[in-house]
């Protein structure tokens, strides 16, 4: 017989909890009990119901229907008003029993009213006009009240009070919010942030906000007619909203014997004894009572893996709180600490009173600790994630508050058209990505793969995560494979590096069939990659497991043609070496002859047929323009004839790409060596870039890039001599290799690791592995071979065998 | 039913394209040993699928990117299907067709 699964509380928490039992496949007999006499709805949208920009239907989240289809029994307004733990039944206000044998308790919390003289009046409840904002009905009665008066006081001035007083409005002419504390919001905010948002919303709404009063009465003989202030001043109303906080509905719980303190106490399983437990505002876990929806999502999560046995060791952890609001029409953000605790916490502000703007930050030890933003939330994602993830932090500090150097600034989701291009590689809209939110697709990386949006240059990619956070309404679900290597194998890379050492698996085959289980396409190149750097000359090299170009050596075109780029060392290069190129192109109708930016000459439209002849032909190395590998090492001029140069760039950039040619790893890497400050090479945008400085010495910047992501590099050293460079980049190469993730190129590697531990390691040795570093990199230098010299016989049969189609689509014209 | 060429042209793992009255197919040899064949041509932008890496599953093409899955030519990325033809091995010859 299915196991009896009995639910008291039919909110937010309750059915969620019910909804993700149910996506584990979960087999129980459900019944549920619901205090109010509706299905299932969004409480946090009550503030647009009041305000009327939401309709009332529009706030439902699970219709009556969705319980008979799941096969739910569904009793509205019912109360549970016991649980008799002995008999494992429920007792509920109509005198009906319901047996359980596991029991959830999702009852939530109710709105705090203060015992204010005057609040209540005798035998009705609330005194007329009175009113707490918490459900549906409250919301309903309040609106067709207000319609019919004039001056409304909301008491409390924290969330759900902003929300009230800026929701009122639409319905009478004149609001003030009276608040106990200092300052507004006082839970999230510091005192300045809270003066902040309170000039905001006088100045912009016009209501009218009192600090520091105390409501010391409610007037009014038949009818609310003004408050009375513990100053002695009284605030004439008629309408009066109590906002002042909630309390956990655990009274029903405490009754029937179970442990409460300011919320019903349960373990990390969500537990509160055998077989029943509790989520959600009512739920107290390692102390705290949650009263926002993110931790009751994580619970409901914990707790469905838990019941349904889909991870019997699932625990929840608690929450770091981190808020993102729209306050009465204020971006307001918040996250940790509100204000330095210790003497050296790093604190930084920024105040633009007049814009409404207030940034804080808070870093201890390097790590971000706490943030406030208000009236300018753009960068919350990336201190959300510093703070969550405790990443390191920019070198410059100002970077957590502005976005220096980058694009522009970021259109809110809102303000964007459907028909807005968001991503410019594969011309996807918004429209596009909210619809395919809306069917259910809820993380990032599966919108992403549905619609391919930011699956090109993947500059758009926080931009399509900031839509799909938006269209999923803070429902993003966080997709597990973001952390792994590759899709195809759920290990993060060091445990995959571990595992592939520990079981000798030498082979990409031989990692899907050992961890993986299922061969992935999109997993190969990955693995290959990592194979080949792990493995060296033991790796057992499948030819399918490579991506075209690297089975051809040469760069797939849009026509299915290949580019040829021959090696041109520090982009020097000869008369004789020119004569030559210029005489294959011409034997072989080359359509297309272009000079690359990484200062090169590029052979573009050759047939993969042609390809072993060409490079017999032109006799020269490949220069690796098709890999995720080393590319090139641009220099300048340099000293030997530039006026202006302190260093021989040339030569060095030579030597550098003399020993790292055709290095692969988990990005393309490109270099540059420039012969003074000028930067004529650009080497301050690059992977690794040189800058030849007065006195002899190299100043080296790392984690560089132009591309569709710009950032200038993190200075990480500057040397005496070339012999240094040349050690430090093999060095720094070896560790980026050994420690980014696929397709991480070092912009993001860096930053992501922090340029002061990329220095400890690479230069001052603090790990102690350079010398491993040193040894894997010369291991993979000495045993380099040119791969354009292998062309006599194919490696697989028809490597070289054209895959076109017989007419060649679509046609790239030949430029005269 | 039109015979290929022997399966050794293929390697474990690959695709190659033929010609086949007029029409170009691609022709894949997955790692369990079985055989999979489509249109040639991608029908996104022309990339060669051919060229493209292959699981048990899907194909790439090796252009943008885009899956599809071998058996069913059922697009899994949002563009347009693939013709798909029946192919299988007599002894190591390629047959194509009914």
């Amino acid at each position: 017989m299915k196991q009896r699964l009995v639910v008291i509380g039919n909110g937010m928490a309750g059915a969620r909890t019910v909804e993700e039992i149910l996506a584990r496949g979960g087999d129980f007999e459900i019944t549920m009990f619901g205090d109010e006499p509706y299905g299932n709805y969004n409480r946090i949208m009550l503030s647009n119901v009041l305000a009327g920009v939401e309709d009332e239907s529009g706030i439902f989240l699970n219709d009556l229907s969705w319980y008979a289809d799941n096969g739910i029994t569904l009793h509205t307004g019912t109360r549970i008003e016991r649980i008799d733990r002995a008999a494992r039944v429920v007792h509920a206000a109509d005198g009906s029993t319901t047996p359980y044998d596991k029991l959830i308790i999702a009852t939530g919390s109710r709105a705090f009213v203060p015992p204010i003289p005057g609040i209540h009046r005798p035998g009705r409840g609330y005194h007329q006009g009175v009113f707490a904002f918490r459900t549906l009905d409250d919301t309903r009665a309040m609106i067709r009240y207000a319609k019919e008066h004039e001056r409304a006081v909301v008491i409390g001035g924290g969330l759900l009070g902003l929300e009230a007083a800026r929701g009122l409005q639409n319905h009478l002419s004149h609001v003030t919010l009276v608040h106990a504390a200092g300052h507004l919001m006082n839970t999230q905010l510091n005192e300045v942030a809270g003066a902040t948002l309170k000039a905001t919303i006088e100045q912009r709404l016009g209501i009218e906000v009192v600090v520091d009063g105390m409501t010391t009465e409610i007037l009014g003989k038949h009818a609310v007619t003004g408050v009375k202030l513990g100053d002695g001043r009284v605030i004439p109303c008629d309408v009066v909203v109590v906002a002042a906080g909630i309390r956990a509905n655990s009274e029903m719980a405490a009754e029937s014997g179970l442990a409460v303190d300011r919320g019903i106490v349960v373990d990390d399983q969500m537990r509160v004894e055998d077989d029943i437990y509790a989520v959600g505002e009512c739920a107290q876990h390692r102390g705290e009572v949650y009263g926002l929806v993110a931790p009751l999502w994580d619970q409901a999560k914990v707790l469905a893996d838990h019941l349904t046995g889909v991870n019997p060791y699932a625990e929840y952890q608690g929450s770091r709180i981190a808020t993102k609001l729209k306050v009465a029409g204020v971006d307001v953000a918040a996250m940790g600490l509100k204000e330095p605790e210790h003497e050296d916490d790093e604190s930084l502000t920024f105040t633009e009173p007049r814009k409404g703007v207030y940034k804080h930050v808070i870093i201890r030890d390097g790590r971000l600790v706490g943030a406030t933003l208000v009236g300018d939330v753009r960068k919350y994602a990336f201190l959300m994630q510093a703070f969550d993830r405790g990443l390191a932090l920019p070198e410059e500090r100002a970077e957590l508050m502005f976005d220096l150097g980058g694009p522009a600034g970021e259109v809110p989701v809102a303000d964007m058209a459907d028909d807005d291009q968001v991503c410019n590689c594969n011309g996807v809209s918004k429209g596009a990505i909210c619809s395919t939110v809306q069917s259910g697709c809820r993380t990032v990386s599966g919108v992403m793969d549905k619609t391919r949006a930011g699956k090109g240059c993947g500059t758009c990619k926080p931009l399509v995560q900031r839509i799909v956070e938006w269209a999923a309404g803070g429902e993003v679900e966080e997709d597990p494979a973001a952390s792994y290597y590759v899709p195809g194998v759920p290990m993060p890379k060091s445990e995959l590096m571990n595992a592939i050492r520990l079981h000798e698996l030498r082979s990409v085959s031989a990692v899907f069939a050992k961890l993986g289980g299922q061969e992935d396409a999109k997993s190969k190149m990955g693995l290959a990659s990592l194979l080949k750097m792990m493995w060296g000359g033991d790796y057992v090299d499948e030819r399918d497991a490579r991506f075209i170009n690297d089975r051809v050596h040469a760069n797939i075109q849009r026509d299915g043609t290949f580019s040829v780029v021959p090696q041109m060392k520090g982009g020097v290069t000869t008369p004789a070496q020119l004569k030559r190129i210029a005489e294959v192109a011409e034997k072989h109708d080359v359509p297309m002859v272009k000079l690359t930016g990484g200062q090169r000459i590029d052979l573009l439209g050759v047939p993969k047929e042609r390809l072993p002849e060409i490079w017999a032909d032109l006799d020269m190395p490949s220069g690796w323009a098709y890999g995720k590998s080393f590319r090139t090492v641009k220099t300048c001029v340099g000293s030997d004839y530039c006026r202006f140069g302190v260093g021989d760039s040339t030569a060095l950039g030579i030597a550098l790409e003399e020993r790292y040619q055709g290095v692969e790893g988990p990005g393309k890497m490109k270099l540059a060596v420039t012969g003074c400050p000028r930067n004529c090479a650009e080497a301050y945008v690059k992977d690794l870039g040189v800058v030849a400085i007065d006195g002899g010495k190299w100043e080296i910047y790392v984690g560089g890039a132009a591309g569709a992501h710009v950032r200038k590099g993190d200075l990480l050293t500057t040397v005496g001599s070339a012999a240094e460079v040349i050690t430090l980049t093999g060095r720094f190469l070896e560790y980026y290799r050994q420690n980014a993730n696929w397709l991480e190129r070092t912009y993001a590697f860096v930053p992501r690791v922090g340029i002061d531990r990329v220095r400890e390691v690479v230069v001052d040795d603090k790990d102690g592995i350079a010398a491993d570093l040193d040894a894997a990199m010369d291991a993979t230098v000495s045993t380099y071979r040119d791969p354009w010299k292998d062309r006599d016989e194919p490696a697989t049969p028809g490597q070289f065998r054209t895959s076109l189609p017989l007419t060649v689509l679509p046609q790239v014209p030949v430029r005269a | 039913m039109t015979a290929l060429g022997s399966i050794h042209d293929i390697p474990l793992g690959e695709g190659r394209t033929y010609a086949v009255d007029g029409r170009m197919v691609a022709v894949f040899r997955l790692r369990d040993g079985s055989l999979r064949a489509t249109q040639a041509v991608c029908p996104h932008k022309g990339g060669p699928l051919a060229d493209g890496q292959i699981d048990l599953r899907q194909v790439l093409c090796p252009m943008h990117l885009n899956a599809w899955d071998l058996t069913t030519g059922c697009s899994l990325s949002g563009q347009q299907d693939l013709t798909t033809y029946p192919v299988r091995l007599d002894d190591d010859q390629i047959l194509l067709g009914e």
